[in-house]
């Protein structure tokens, strides 16, 4: 188990390397940096250019540096020999917002927070959702109410989650006549984490977790039930049923916990899937989730903001790759002594 | 004991007076000889045939498909015409009676009104102007494909009067047309950023697979990373790369290939595994010492056996290109007006006080739902098409 462990580790810490190295690339790839847009525009409105200012900037962030320095510069910081000195993505430091003029870290404080927060209850939701239905759907296989799950989920696959979003806010306000947009009352706002604060989340959150969520519940279930049927039709299962095993018991004993492997392994592919989701949703639903201002920061230029939010949430999903590969080691024997790569 | 010497008894149990003929078993009616001598791409297609919710879906796809070839013909109006005097008119009812009498299909007239109060336009249809639908009419005038010149359409408004069968938008545009025309990109960006995702996924998947050692590494990492970065937000920042001062039609083609480029893994991992199986084969161990080169015997000799599964999962590739098309352009970085796609429609109703207000300018989600649930359908026959042998 250890070794396992330790393997995955090491594949992992390469991984996120070269990610970042991507994710700096595509920030980097629009012509002309955003200081340069930032110049043109205050001297288009006859403002002065604080040329100090810049120059400090450009120096700090190495604007003026070849491409790889540059790189290197975000990722490890500033360097003196082989003492650190500041900065450097890998020691926390995630670079200067020049829209917002602050550094990284204090613009998107909360917001990864409660990221992080809402893919959770996603997963979770997912889990406790799909788990329960595909195991009805799987042993009530073409009754009627495997037809409507099915159904349900088949629609649930095709439609494009911020229309869900678009929908219910539009019943919401019919109905109700007030807008569900938001994660927190107004007077919690600006205000940093507190109970109040966490309760109130709490009570917003269900919606944009259900919205999120449902994609991958259509497709968990459907993933589910397709391996539990897989397992059922095998000859043990025929032989126990034989041999006069309560259902129940056959059913939980082995089909269901073999079949739970995809279950866990999935992880992998429904964390990338659940933050894609929550972009457009939290721009739909305007949650102070990464979504919106990961767009804005995008349409801006804004290298820094936007390269620590893509960079974040690939961390997210690589950690929770991470997770679901121990998770599985440890449910299933064959993977932790063969020592393989998942599935 | 029993006497084993008596007479020949009746036997006890039934026996059949027909003469025995050993080979009954092995002979096959007509039918099955047909299809036990049908090649696989027949044995295929007749499986796909008893999947009824597949082939319909198929027949949906095709109506859709072979209409984006017409659709200047098709639209009432076209892609630009403005009705300045119906900005966000309610979709009208074609009606067949007008009080009891049968008249043809037609619309009732709108009457137009400004609340006061609210500032809000109202429309209401006019039972006592009932305008008939004109078929084969002459309407706004297109040029078809860029080459004929016409002004003939299926159907178009009544002489003086408006068709807005689905409404109408902000600057009076009709949405059913609009979505007609956007139809054309939408239908079409899955189908190019296939080809991109398909030729890159056999490329490296069949490098990977057939080959196997350190490129098979190299490959299997790269797929690896690529899926562990969650797609929408790598496809928006990709697409915030664009320049600006492309014109539309390039802004097009960089979109298929963005949506392309990220989603080749899912074939790339499914080719691999392919090869790696099938590489071990007799036939493809003979194709070797025969002297074929690498590239016939993985397009001459293995390709065949796993072509019908790339395009299984091509097919289920698809609706997830579509879809993300729809999100970037929702979000307003993918495809950009004048250009019309379902995604660009759906941008104008981002706002909720929009939604309320005008609630049929979330429409072009209807088709966006339908096409993906198509391409889902017919991807699973076909995907349990593909092995006719199970």
């Amino acid at each position: 188990m250890l070794r396992y462990l330790i393997q995955r580790l090491f594949v992992m810490v390469p991984t996120l390397l070269v990610i970042s190295f991507l994710v700096f690339a595509i920030i980097q790839a629009p012509p002309g940096d955003y200081l340069e847009t930032m110049i043109a525009e205050q001297q288009s409105r006859g403002e002065n250019v604080d040329q100090e200012k810049i120059d400090f900037l450009r120096h700090t962030y190495g604007l003026d540096q070849p491409f790889y320095l540059q790189y290197l510069h975000w990722m490890f910081g500033e360097w003196d020999g082989l003492r650190h000195e500041h900065g450097g993505l890998i020691f926390g430091d995630m670079g200067y917002s020049f829209e917002y003029n602050q550094p990284v870290s204090v613009v998107v404080g909360s917001r990864l927070t409660l990221t992080v927060i809402i893919s959770l209850a996603c997963t979770l939701f997912v889990w406790l959702v799909s788990f329960p239905i595909a195991v009805y759907s799987a042993t009530h296989q073409y009754s009627f109410f495997d037809y409507l799950f099915t159904f349900f989920g088949y629609i649930g696959l095709a439609t494009p989650s911020f229309l869900i979003a678009l929908i219910l806010l539009y019943f919401a306000n019919i109905w109700f006549g007030t807008s569900i947009g938001g994660l927190v009352d107004p007077q919690y706002m600006d205000q940093p984490m507190s109970w109040g604060k966490f309760a109130s989340v709490l009570q917003h959150m269900w919606i944009p977790v259900i919205v999120i969520g449902l994609p991958g519940t259509a497709g968990m279930i459907r993933r589910l039930r397709a391996n539990l049927l897989d397992e059922l039709s095998k000859q043990y299962v025929v032989t126990g049923r034989a041999k006069g095993l309560p259902p129940f018991r056959l059913l939980v004993k082995y089909p269901l916990r073999i079949s739970l492997n995809p279950f866990i392994a999935d992880i992998g592919s429904l964390l990338p899937e659940l933050i894609s989701g929550s972009v457009v949703v939290s721009v739909v639903m305007s949650l102070p989730i990464s979504g919106p201002m990961l767009l804005e920061s995008l349409r801006s230029q804004d290298m820094y903001l936007a390269g620590s939010f893509l960079m974040f949430m690939a961390f997210l999903t690589v950690i929770g790759i991470f997770i679901s590969d121990l998770a599985l080691a440890m449910l299933d024997p064959r993977i932790r002594f063969g020592a393989g790569s998942g599935k | 004991m029993i006497e084993m010497n008596a007479d020949p008894q009746p036997l006890k149990h039934f026996v059949s007076p027909d003469p025995f003929d050993p080979y009954s078993v092995e002979e096959v009616s007509p039918e099955q000889e047909k299809l036990f001598l049908a090649s696989q791409w027949r044995m295929m297609w007749l499986r796909f045939k008893k999947h009824r919710l597949a082939v319909a879906a198929a027949w949906v796809l095709a109506v859709m498909y072979a209409s984006i070839l017409f659709v200047e013909f098709l639209a009432p109006y076209g892609l630009h015409s403005r009705n300045v005097d119906f900005i966000f008119a309610p979709p009208q009812r074609v009606h067949l009676f007008d009080k009891g009498e049968f008249i043809g299909p037609f619309v009732y007239a709108y009457d137009y009104r400004l609340d006061m109060e609210t500032l809000k336009r109202i429309y209401t249809p006019n039972p006592e102007k009932p305008e008939k639908i004109r078929f084969f009419c002459r309407g706004d005038s297109y040029s078809f494909w860029g080459l004929i010149q016409g002004e003939t359409h299926l159907f178009c408004q009544p002489n003086g009067g408006t068709l807005f069968l689905l409404g109408s938008d902000r600057l009076g545009r009709d949405m059913f047309s609009r979505i007609l025309y956007g139809m054309r990109i939408s239908l079409t960006i899955g189908l190019v950023g296939v080809t991109v995702s398909f030729v890159l996924g056999i490329l490296l998947g069949g490098l990977a697979g057939y080959y196997g050692g350190w490129i098979d590494d190299l490959v299997q990492r790269a797929i690896e990373i690529l899926r562990s970065i969650p797609h929408l937000p790598l496809w928006l920042a990709l697409s915030a790369i664009l320049p600006v001062t492309w014109s539309p039609l390039l802004i097009y083609f960089g979109i298929t290939i963005i949506l392309g480029l990220i989603d080749w893994t899912g074939l790339a991992r499914a080719v691999r595994s392919r090869l790696l199986s099938l590489r071990e084969e007799d036939f493809c161990v003979a194709a070797e010492l025969m002297g074929a080169s690498p590239g016939r015997i993985i397009f001459r000799h293995l390709m065949p056996s796993f072509m019908s599964h790339l395009i299984a999962s091509a097919t289920l590739a698809i609706p997830g290109m579509i879809l993300g098309e729809t999100a970037l352009s929702f979000l307003g970085l993918g495809i950009r007006a004048p250009i019309v796609s379902w995604g660009v429609l759906l941008n104008e109703a981002q706002n909720i006080q929009v939604v309320a207000l005008y609630p049929w300018l979330m429409l072009p989600m209807a088709p966006v739902v339908l096409v993906v649930l198509a391409f889902n359908f017919m991807g699973d026959g076909l995907r349990d098409a593909a092995d006719p042998y199970k």
